[in-house]
């Protein structure tokens, strides 16, 4: 047999379900059968509920098994004919397939189609050569048809799962380098205009327009210049920072290559969580091969032009996301936020002007670089121009990266893509925009995903993570944890976070302890601190220094408007809440 | 201290970096497994600081540790997409397994229990990390047999 082609990811995510194990079967189980095996480590496709997902070249596509043990490789290999991707020539099914033991009948033909799974190209058992398809219940046919990944429109992620991360050629034989390449025959001008009138706003959250911000920088006058990438990534349900530096990380640095380009920097750093060791990894990795082919250093692609890159590891404090927090810590301080003005763009590290983009930020540059601004303005709706790479986390069955334009739904989110829970029971509450972002009841489900709509209801979008709870979900606990995580987290600068996250965390106890209301002698004790907690929500919003404080009460206030039964508000909750959840009634109570 | 050759080297080899506070407080706890107290006055010095100024970061970050840890160390995520799956029940089993409270290290010096905030697998929470390795949807079962794999013995309570 001739060489094989397989690609196993290495994505962090994949290596948690089991990744190395199933690689190191596959070598065993081929070097066995006297098969020739070419493995490539790739990103991950985002599908992660089928991590680890095993893709096999064949001439019909890269066909898609997961989520794949290490136990499931001998019988994939004999009986699914995985190294064929299952094609077999009509007429010859040999060997003769056993029936697998624990996947059920396991071989031929028929099977039930998984959630997520049978490619749309594959309607019947029969392609057009004369080919056989051997089913399996882990066979998901060709990985680009899948569903899931079709209803997708990937521009960021375009590449992620596809190819080798590391590989120089795999990255130039997709498109890479085409932005920078462009961008090096632009004058500064030209690209801050590029990129302006691409309508990319910041994707770390705060939304800012990447043009303006860029344009400050550009045209301050200073020796020394820096961009700064922020790869805290701290956000609970937030992952797709994580997977664009371990799938992808040569799109990074030519995202922050054409940043310095454009606003007159040569020195860049990439702050990045020490949660994330993997992506650490694959960064240095990246930065060492683009600079050894001319990527980076004294002299980018011979244009006379300089660019240093470095990767900064954090230390495990939240608050060095906000960014004149993780300013300080760069600079080898305590992460303690700064006051603004100055704008960090003026006086950002070392005093120097600096830009300071998230990881998806500046990887949706090369793209709008290579194909042009408009052909990345034309996606999305209203002034939320472009793609947002949705991150489906929490109680979801198919949990995963979705990259789609702006204006979908959250509805469509989370059971056109997610399947809905993965316990099985209703949706409850989901948290949009991270730690920090508003719990969505279902009577907002339908507004469409964009930067405008979501703060006309009093919620954010923020870095696009959606954490889904079902209905055993405790609204007044997980607002309570928003006060504690706060206090844990908070950088103790200003009074109305250091101390009033604490007396959150207490106002809250005490209203849990105190309800349900209406109950003698706790009713009046209860609406006290209902009228307290509203009062500190109020003052932490409006006189903290940073979204820290000023954003904490979000989720709490949030949490208590929509689902006042929780906080023992409503006359008592219902034991057996209603599968549809469709009564708009509890969430207008207040 | 014994190593203090390694940490002379660590800090030549880093002091000229810009901001090379937090690279070198990572180097050091790479290299030793905490940052040693009589570590502090050597970095003071040699980074133009006071000791203080040096105290004031390692205590700052989550990650820095004064002291050794146990001999494995196990991570259970507690933020909100692993809670939604589980997370609190998750962690009462793991202080049994591993016989000990969240933020302690066993008598035995065994294992220390800690809680991370998001590892980044939050589409398949609960998410744990042991020692180096990442493991996704652990149930209480996988947990065990963790503990097994680690030789870690159960105490009684
Ligand atoms: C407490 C706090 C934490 C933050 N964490 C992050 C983070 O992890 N990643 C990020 O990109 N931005 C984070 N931000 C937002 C940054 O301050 C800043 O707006 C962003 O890095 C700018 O880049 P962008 O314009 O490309 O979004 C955080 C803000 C606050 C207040
Ligand atoms: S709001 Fe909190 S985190 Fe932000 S500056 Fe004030 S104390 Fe620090
Ligand atoms: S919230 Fe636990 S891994 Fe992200």
């Amino acid at each position: 047999m001739s060489t094989v082609q397989l690609f196993v990811p290495r994505d962090a995510a994949a290596l948690a379900a089991g990744a190395d194990e199933v690689a190191e079967a596959l070598q065993a189980a081929c070097a066995q059968r006297g098969v020739t095996l070419n493995l490539t480590r790739n990103g991950s496709r985002g599908l992660l509920w089928l991590e680890p997902l095993v893709e096999v070249v064949t001439p019909h596509g890269r066909i898609a098994y997961g989520p794949v043990q290490p136990e499931d490789v001998p019988a994939l290999l004999d009986d699914a004919h995985l190294l064929t991707g299952g094609f077999m020539p009509e007429g010859d099914v040999s060997p003769s397939p056993r029936p697998s033991p624990t996947r059920g009948e396991g071989a031929m033909h028929s099977k039930p189609l998984s959630p997520c799974g049978r490619g749309v190209g594959e309607r019947g058992q029969h392609t057009s050569d004369d080919m056989t398809v051997v089913a399996h219940p882990l066979r998901h046919g060709v990985t680009e048809q899948m569903p899931y990944l079709v209803m997708q429109e990937r521009l960021t992620f375009r590449r992620i799962g596809v190819t080798d991360p590391l590989s120089l050629a795999d990255y130039e034989a997709h498109d890479g380098w085409a932005g920078l390449r462009k961008a090096l025959t632009l004058t500064s001008a030209e690209l801050l205009h590029e990129v302006t009138h691409s309508g990319l706003r910041g994707r770390g959250g705060a939304a800012f327009p990447a043009g303006i911000k860029w344009k400050t920088v550009a045209h301050a006058h200073a020796a020394q210049k820096y961009v700064v990438c922020n790869a805290d990534e701290g956000d609970s349900g937030t992952f797709a920072d994580r997977m664009v530096m371990e799938g992808d990380p040569f799109m990074l640095i030519e995202g922050m290559a054409i940043a310095a380009l454009a606003v007159g920097a040569t020195q860049g750093f990439i702050y990045i969580r020490s949660e994330y060791p993997h992506a650490l990894a694959v960064m240095n990795e990246a930065i060492e091969r683009a600079s050894a082919a001319g990527f980076l250093g004294e002299n980018v692609l011979g244009s006379g032009r300089t660019f240093h890159l470095h990767t900064r590891k954090a230390a495990g404090a939240y608050v060095c996301g906000e960014e004149t927090a993780m300013l300080e810590s760069l600079e080898g301080k305590r992460g303690i936020v700064r006051a603004k003005p100055p704008l960090p763009a003026l006086s950002g590290l070392f005093g120097q002007p600096t830009v300071i983009n998230n990881v998806l930020t500046l990887a949706a540059v090369p793209f709008i670089l290579a194909r042009g601004a408009q052909a990345y303005r034309d996606y999305g709706v209203g002034r939320s121009h472009g793609t947002l790479p949705f991150q489906l986390a929490g109680n979801i069955k198919h949990g995963g990266l979705v990259e789609k334009a702006f204006g979908l739904s959250l509805r469509e989110l989370i059971y056109g893509f997610g399947g809905g829970t993965r316990s099985g029971r209703p949706v409850k509450a989901v948290q949009v925009g991270g730690p920090l972002g508003a719990y969505v009841p279902e009577s907002l489900w339908d507004v469409p995903l964009d930067y405008e709509a979501y703060a006309a209801h009093g919620a954010v979008l923020g870095h696009g993570g959606i954490v889904v709870h079902d209905d055993t979900a405790n609204l007044a606990e997980l607002a309570r944890y928003a006060f504690e995580f706060c206090a844990a987290e908070s950088c103790g600068k200003c009074t109305p976070c250091r101390i009033g996250s604490t007396r959150g965390v207490e106002v809250m106890q005490r209203i849990e302890r105190t309800a349900p209301a209406g109950a003698a002698p706790n009713a009046a004790q209860h609406a006290q601190q209902l009228t307290l907690l509203r009062d500190l929500c109020d003052t932490m919003q409006h006189g903290s220094l940073c979204a820290m404080g000023g954003m904490t009460p979000y989720p709490v206030l949030s949490a208590l408007n929509h689902y006042p039964q929780d906080f023992g508000v409503a006359a008592a909750p219902s034991p057996q809440p209603s599968p549809t959840r469709g009564e708009g009634a509890q969430t207008q109570r207040t | 201290m014994p190593e203090a050759p390694l940490l002379a080297d660590l800090i030549v080899h880093h002091r000229a970096t810009p901001g090379a506070l937090l690279p070198l407080l990572h180097a050091v706890q790479d290299a030793f497994g905490h940052i040693p107290s009589e570590a502090v006055p050597a970095i003071a010095e040699a980074l133009n600081l006071s000791r203080a100024e040096v105290h004031g970061v390692i205590t700052y970050y989550h990650h820095f540790r004064q002291w050794p840890a146990g001999r494995h160390v196990v991570q259970v995520c507690q933020a909100e997409s692993c809670q939604a799956c589980g997370s609190r029940a998750l962690t009462a089993a793991a202080e049994r397994i591993f016989g000990c409270a969240l933020g302690q290290t066993r008598a035995d010096g065994a294992v220390t229990l800690e809680a991370v905030y998001c590892l980044g697998l939050c589409a398949q929470s609960p998410a744990v990390q042991v020692d180096e390795r990442l493991h996704a949807r652990v149930s209480e079962a996988k947990l065990a047999r963790i503990a097994q794999q680690l030789g870690v013995q159960e105490v009684a309570a």
